[in-house]
């Protein structure tokens, strides 16, 4: 009795994670649902389910050229921005992990000030910046800055995980030929992976989210990525509530597909090792 | 050709000692890590020096800056009262996401750390709206807040309130709705943090007290809130320093004009607000010095009187 009791937990805890996820999933789900009505279905009932229910918000979308255009340009700043922080990230981290120089302490305490710089704070002499480097309404543009304010947690978050490999393994490749750059890409970098992965995470998520920085870079509608696009496709079409939740559900699943997919990963390195 | 590689090896063997190797090494170091070091001072380190001294300029954002005005743009800043209003609902949206989502965040995370059926789908559910941008959060509440909107027409139906509720634009209700949207969409993540910090408490600890006939709400209190306390002081961190910086989500669903006039505008809508979009580039360089060092402010003092014991380790273990 008992024993079957603490497995299926006490009630109060099912009824307040219900109340909780409703909280956080409603939301979500009125947007998603919200594109299968009609608009004059929202107007008289605005909190109503589908009666009948309609695809046809979703397909115009999707039969538009805006919605794939501005997620190719999403999906560019993101991998740009994703391989660059990684790339540059491991780089770094590695000479500060594994060599021996003077300035090391220096160069790790400068990267790691760069959390002290949020984008927000440093948004307005970044554009001034950028615009002086003539990459305003450029992905480029986007792309670089957002490297170099990924680059402190990264190098945060990689320099411990590549201390961590054992000296004597690269003595072992040493000896057998390999320089210490050979060690860092065929050992190094696959043994630090799933700090690889965290990190590359948090940089896609983050640039696919990012607003602030496209908004001050990208004035050209050509180059707009989904976050702009949400925004003015819902001052543009600000009558036709139903199309704009199915344009801002399209643009919400692909971060949520790609969170889902690599969910354990994400919440599994916060939480650490989770049992049962 | 054959000759190198061998005395590469012979290098390597007699220790790291011989000048062409340090030569060597030091090249290495350099190729390794300047590609990150110009990349972060282009973007981030040079940025922020430029704008404190544009901040002495009364400037518009083209050509080199001339009109040389000294501290006059700080002056005009902190005798704003908007700057005032905005800081001030800062520092309201500070200690309210503190008194509110930590104490339901700590409740939610002991709650899920228990045994039950389902708790991982809750967990991955929980953290949607984290994931979900802020443009995409702003753009749905935005429409769900409306006075005709998804949330007025739920409470009709529920019998709970007849009247239109003016969510949005009414300055006695409208920082409460965007606490509530700042709740929902960080409250995941706290729980994900106080969950990873509750995950470090051994269970034996737990045990053994009950073993001395603890109740349940004494072992919560003496042995695993004294335990969750590293993990409570560095979310509260994160909180404060986000708190400082908030900005997307005013933006989208309040605009640049309503902001001011509903009582919702933050330092960061004030400073894009009244900087690039009004085209006055030296004032909006001060308005972000000046977050800045507030925020400096506010994390020393924090890290002096709270974090200091967590984060000893944690931030420089890494270059030891």
């Amino acid at each position: 009795m008992s024993a079957i009791s603490r497995r299926r937990g006490n009630p109060v805890a099912y009824l307040i994670s219900f109340a909780l996820v409703g909280f956080c999933f409603l939301p979500a789900l009125y947007i998603i649902l919200g594109g299968f009505r009609t608009n004059s279905q929202i107007i008289q009932k605005p909190s109503g389910l589908p009666d009948p229910w309609v695809a046809s918000n979703y397909i115009d979308v999707l039969a538009g050229s805006l919605f794939w255009r501005e997620a190719a340009n999403s999906l560019i700043c993101a991998f740009g921005t994703t391989l660059g922080v990684v790339v540059l990230g491991l780089m770094a981290s590695y000479a500060i992990a594994r060599y021996n120089f003077k300035s090391k302490q220096a160069m790790y305490a400068f990267f790691s000030a760069g959390l002290m710089f949020p984008i927000t704070v440093a948004i307005t002499p970044l554009y001034i910046m950028i615009r002086d480097l003539g990459l305003v309404n450029s992905l480029a543009g986007v792309i670089l800055p957002q490297i170099a304010f990924a680059l402190p947690m990264t190098i945060i978050i990689l320099t411990p995980v590549l201390k961590a490999i054992p000296k004597e393994l690269e003595e072992a490749a040493l000896v057998d030929g390999a320089s210490r750059l050979g060690f860092f890409a065929r050992m190094a970098v696959p043994l630090a992976m799933p700090g690889v992965i965290t990190v590359g995470v948090l940089a896609f998520v983050g640039s696919w989210n990012g607003y602030l920085l496209p908004l001050f870079i990208l004035s050209n509608e050509a180059l707009y990525t989904l976050p702009l696009g949400v925004q003015s496709f819902a001052s543009q079409y600000s009558v036709d509530t139903a199309r704009v939740l199915a344009f801002v559900a399209l643009s919400m699943i692909p971060a949520l597909i790609f969170f889902s997919v690599l969910e354990r990963r994400i919440v599994g390195g916060l939480t650490g090792a989770v049992k049962g | 050709m054959t000759v190198f590689p061998a005395a590469g090896i012979a290098a390597a063997r007699h220790g790291r000692r011989g000048a062409g190797n340090r030569w060597h090494e030091r090249a290495e170091i350099a190729v390794l890590s300047l590609p990150a070091l110009v990349i972060f001072a282009t973007f981030v380190i040079i940025p922020v020096v430029m704008a404190a001294y544009y901040g002495f300029f009364n400037w518009r954002g083209y050509g080199p800056p001339a009109n040389f005005v000294g501290l006059r743009n700080y002056q005009l800043i902190l005798a704003d009262p908007a700057f005032q209003a905005a800081l001030g609902h800062n520092a309201f949206i500070l200690v309210l996401s503190l008194v509110t989502q930590g104490p339901v965040a700590i409740a939610v995370a002991l709650l899920l750390n228990q045994r039950m059926r389902g708790r991982s789908i809750v967990r991955v559910l929980v953290f949607v709206p984290y994931v979900i941008s802020e443009v995409i959060a702003g753009t749905g509440w935005s429409l769900i807040l409306q006075t005709q909107g998804a949330l007025n027409d739920l409470l009709r139906e529920a019998g709970i309130s007849q009247a239109a509720i003016d969510w949005l634009t009414n300055p006695q209700l409208a920082i409460w709705t965007l606490m509530l949207i700042i709740m929902w969409k960080y409250l995941g993540f706290a729980v994900i943090i106080m969950l990873s910090g509750l995950q470090g408490i051994p269970e034996e600890l737990r045990e053994a007290a009950a073993i001395d006939r603890a109740s349940y709400w004494q072992i919560q209190r003496h042995v695993v809130l004294p335990l969750l306390a590293p993990t409570i002081r560095i979310w509260a961190f994160l909180s404060i320093i986000g708190s400082l910086q908030v900005f997307d989500l005013v933006y989208i669903v309040w605009g640049q004009y309503l902001a001011q006039s509903a009582g919702t505008s933050t330092m960061a809508t004030y400073m894009v607000v009244n900087g690039r979009n009004a085209g006055s580039y030296g004032f909006g360089n001060a308005v972000a010095v000046v977050i800045f060092l507030i925020s400096l402010v506010v994390a020393l003092a924090y890290q002096r009187f709270a974090l200091r014991r967590d984060t000893d380790g944690a931030l420089t273990e890494g270059a030891k």
